[in-house]
């Protein structure tokens, strides 16, 4: 697996994201209180909004545009709301943060890159 | 860490719901046993009188089934009456011999029925209204035999009597008093519902004394202190009950007419806590179930070693369960001579609603007929809501007190299905309904989680309210004081108060004090509690980026798809060509898509990239523009008409003043959006009559009007008072503004907070303290001179602009691998 080197943890402030632009489209990159890092398609499966721009806590980030309530690790829509954007792994080392883009965590991944 | 041993003596419902609150709090600290008296599982006693009734079954009121203390590991003994508490030797000791040594104990025996001191009343036929075994007696005689006398008018006896009657007995009720119900009931209110009752075939014996049951073998009649003896089959005692504190008394705990317990529900032994019916708390014992559940959820805090909670008491509230009579009372219903009666009464059609009043606050209420208003006008006791802008039209109920500002509230049973109650997520009253009952929803915050309603502005709550409390029936109490967020039970009040009363200046402290069930907190929490640290501590709080909605991090309002929008501040409206070439060059440069003049005098630009941000602050800076803060809940616009620089009826420089105005507050942040406008004239072209607050020039000065909103619900302006000079409303609008800066909960609009707290309050603090006022003032001012500094050329400006641009680029051909690490 290939691992892209994006930036140093302190790149990205504790409970935010930053964005990452790639071929597969934005890349939203977040860091918690834990200090780990998780990547999502910066698309929320409901509206498209930027999960980037959202309200992070816990494992968790709100969409800025409806709030809904999307899981940093699977992607997925928590509570009642369902739907998925895809996730992608993250790995740190000597606080430098590596993404693999080749493997992502869910069926519109594949979808993605069978259209690109 | 070893677990503690918790037992809990009494199997009912307010013992259990204790366990209920401690197990969602620390579910593993304690190894619990509960004792029960009775051969059953825990059922709802306050539904007994339905399934005498016949409405409900056994099977329909059980609360938890043996599987439920399985689940969470609790040993159940049922059947077995604790006989003593060794408080020395920490141990229970039950009546078969068991013996179980306690770190801590819930006493929660409850009640029992007063069986009345006269000669025959153990006969069989004689009997107390109580638990499963009295229902499953009473339907077993009413099967053989015809007459029953009821002794007791109070809720309990009449609801018993109206359960015999539909069994199909003849049933006569015994009263002391002239007065049925006397504890809810003021004469008028009684008198209706004997007459109700007695329509339906139910007699009454009124200011009759019981002096003996009459009978050999078994009961055949009773006989009266007159003289007068009337036969009866069944004789059920209903006049009362007395907690049941043999047990605490004997194990040397304090007891009055209760077990005594302070606020947080411990005894004398502070080792040893009791909840419900048994107790007595400030002199008060509560027999009615919502106390009952307050005060579990108190025990159970304090057991969960959080120790913040506090029980004070609860204001209640009555209905009687007598299908097809409404009736509801609450509070202080008789009145005194320190308060005043509101009456409605229409005997013809057989309503009558009381309201007792003291200071423009509701007291008490006793309706009958009509108790659709019920929970509406115990909603605005307990939160001790001030009725004198909507007085007049109290009594008519909710649905006639003009739709403006309130959210629509309306009478939501008589809507049909297809009713929209949210329009901001077109959510109808059928899907509410369905919902709530296909996935046994019980809170609002279910329903908001489950059908969207009321999740966006929230003006719809009451009505989602009124939908979950008609169709969960009487189990649902509606909460008077709301919690933050699900993350903590705490209010907005109880926290900000502490806030300044405690030196709390960071978020971590707040969420540890106030038991936070999650580390970060969420989306709802986080910029409430920056709100209110920025409001508290201007001059030492740093503002928390991360807990800022996006629109207030990026100081931009954020689009459908994911750009900005851009609105310089324009002082008053007032522009010029040099601003306006500016504004252009700015939108040629980056290719702005619209440019849209705005409802508030200003210029929109819209579809601005976030990485363009910058350096398009950094344009307009250069210009002389400031944030307009468009984006903010913050001090928005002022807007304001041309006034007497050039109106033939002008008669004050309404634009001078605007911008005034704006200048002194601008930055401010707010509970919500804050907009102002000035007008020259009473022709007000301005509008200020619906905003937030609103300047009005008259011939000998300015009015001052506040409160007015025209969103979603629009609302008129309250007149706030009359000044005559200009620096007279610049202190007024500053100490209006740092009032509602620290009084408001956070994303309440002036409109809803002068509806909760009164504009009473408003003028009392503003006009009639001088003092205050300038008090106030000052604080705003104080606090503009940290919050008055542009976001945009300090972005501009600063090297770090990472939150604005991407931080990697990744271009597949040569992006920098690593292989395998």
């Amino acid at each position: 697996m290939d691992w892209i080197q994006v930036g140093l943890l302190e790149d990205i402030p504790i409970l935010g994201a930053r964005v990452v632009k790639s071929d597969h489209g934005d890349i939203a990159v977040f860091r918690n209180t834990e200090n780990r890092v998780f990547a999502l398609l910066d698309r929320c499966p409901h509206k498209g909004g930027p999960l980037s721009q959202g309200i992070v806590y816990d494992r968790r980030v709100s969409c800025p545009l409806h709030n809904w309530v999307i899981s940093l690790e699977s992607g997925e829509a928590t509570g009642p709301d369902s739907g998925c954007t895809n996730y992608f792994p993250v790995r740190i080392s000597d606080n430098m943060i590596y993404l693999s883009l080749e493997k992502s965590g869910s069926h519109s991944a594949d979808k993605i890159r069978n259209e690109t | 860490m070893k677990k503690q041993k918790l037992i809990l003596i009494g199997n009912g419902m307010a013992g259990v719901r204790t366990l209920e609150e401690l197990l969602k709090l620390v579910p593993e600290k304690y190894d619990i046993t509960v004792f029960g008296a009775e051969p059953y599982g825990n059922y709802n006693r306050i539904l007994l009188s339905p399934v005498l009734a016949g409405e409900k079954t056994i099977d329909e009121i059980m609360i938890n089934s043996e599987a439920w203390y399985a689940e969470n590991n609790i040993a159940l003994l049922k059947g077995n009456t604790v006989t003593r508490i060794d408080r020395v030797e920490r141990t229970v000791h039950a009546a078969d011999g068991t013996a179980r040594g306690y770190d801590r104990v819930i006493l929660a025996t409850g009640s029992s029925p007063f069986v009345i001191p006269v000669s025959g009343n153990t006969l069989p036929g004689v009997i107390t209204f109580r638990d499963i075994h009295d229902v499953d007696f009473m339907l077993a005689t009413s099967t053989k035999y015809k007459n029953a006398i009821v002794i007791g008018g109070g809720l309990l006896g009449l609801e018993a009597a109206n359960g015999l009657m539909k069994q199909g007995m003849h049933v006569t009720v015994v009263h002391l008093l002239d007065c049925l119900m006397e504890r809810q009931l003021d004469k008028t209110a009684a008198d209706l519902l004997r007459i109700s009752l007695e329509q339906r075939g139910m007699k009454f014996l009124m200011q009759e004394q019981t002096e003996a049951i009459l009978g050999d073998t078994r009961v055949t009649g009773v006989r009266f202190k007159s003289g007068k003896e009337v036969m009866a089959d069944l004789v059920v005692m209903a006049v009362g009950i007395r907690p049941n504190m043999e047990l605490a008394k004997q194990s040397g705990l304090y007891c009055e007419r209760g077990v005594v317990t302070n606020d947080t529900m411990q005894t004398y032994d502070p080792r040893i806590y009791a909840v419900g019916e048994c107790v007595q708390h400030r002199g008060m014992s509560y027999g009615l179930v919502a106390p009952l559940f307050e005060q579990a959820k108190v025990c159970a805090n304090h057991l969960a070693e959080y120790g913040i909670a506090r029980y004070e008491g609860s204001v209640t509230s009555t209905k009687l369960k007598v299908t097809g009579i409404d009736l509801f009372s609450a509070g202080n219903y008789l009145g005194n001579d320190k308060t005043e009666d509101l009456v409605y009464k229409d005997s013809s059609q057989n309503v009558y609603k009381k309201l007792v009043i003291k200071n423009n606050k509701i007291e008490g209420a006793v309706l009958f007929g009509d108790t659709v208003d019920g929970s509406w006008y115990f909603q605005l006791m307990r939160d001790q809501t001030d009725i004198s802008g909507i007085r007049g039209n109290l009594l008519f109920g909710q649905a006639h007190i003009g739709d403006s500002g309130r959210g629509g509230l309306s009478n939501t049973a008589s809507l049909p299905d297809t009713a929209e109650i949210c329009g901001c997520n077109g959510v109808c009253k059928g899907t509410i309904v369905k919902t709530i009952m296909e996935k046994g929803l019980f809170t609002l915050d279910e329903v908001r989680a489950h059908t969207k309603a009321s999740s966006s502005c929230g003006s719809c709550t009451g009505l989602v309210e009124d939908l979950l409390a008609s169709t969960v029936g009487a189990d649902y109490t509606q909460t008077g004081k709301k919690p933050v967020c699900p993350c903590t039970e705490y209010t907005h009040e109880v926290i900000r108060k502490s806030i300044v009363e405690r030196s709390l200046k960071n978020m971590n402290d707040i969420r540890h004090l106030f038991e936070w069930k999650t580390t970060d907190g969420c989306h709802i929490c986080r910029p409430a509690l920056n709100y209110y640290l920025i409001c508290a501590w201007p001059n030492e709080y740093k503002d928390d980026a991360q807990s800022r909605f996006i629109n207030e991090r990026a100081h931009a309002n954020i689009q459908k798809d994911g750009t900005y929008s851009v609105i310089p501040r324009i002082w008053g409206g007032v522009t010029n060509p040099a601003e306006l070439r500016a504004i252009a060059d700015v939108a040629d440069k980056y290719k702005v898509r619209t440019l849209k003049i705005t409802g508030g005098q200003r210029i929109d630009l819209l579809g601005i990239r976030k990485e363009d941000l910058p350096s398009v602050w950094g344009d307009l800076s250069k210009a002389g523009f400031v944030s307009g803060h468009a984006y903010g809940k913050a001090l928005r616009t002022v807007k304001t008409c041309v006034g007497s620089e050039w109106c033939r009826f002008g008669v004050q420089d309404s634009t001078k003043m605007g911008i005034d105005l704006e200048k002194m507050s601008w930055g401010a942040w707010t509970p919500h959006k804050f907009k102002m406008a000035v007008s020259g004239c009473p022709r007000n072209c301005a509008e200020a009559t619906i905003k937030d607050f609103g300047v009005v020039a008259v011939d000998s000065g300015w009015e001052l009007h506040v409160g007015g909103n025209g969103g979603v619900k629009i609302r008129a302006t309250d007149l706030l008072c009359k000044v005559t000079t200009d620096e007279e409303v610049k202190e007024y609008c500053a100490a209006f503004m740092q009032l509602y800066r620290e009084d408001a909960r956070y994303l309440e609009r002036t409109a809803p907070w002068i509806e909760r707290v009164g504009l009473a309050y408003v003028k009392e603090k503003i006009v009639a303290d001088p003092v205050g006022r300038k008090k106030l003032a000052q604080r705003f001012l104080d606090s503009q001179i940290h919050a008055q500094v542009d976001p945009w050329a300090a972005i501009a400006n600063a090297k770090d602009q990472r939150e604005f641009m991407p931080i990697k680029q990744i271009d597949m051909s040569t992006a920098q691998t690593a292989g395998e690490i």
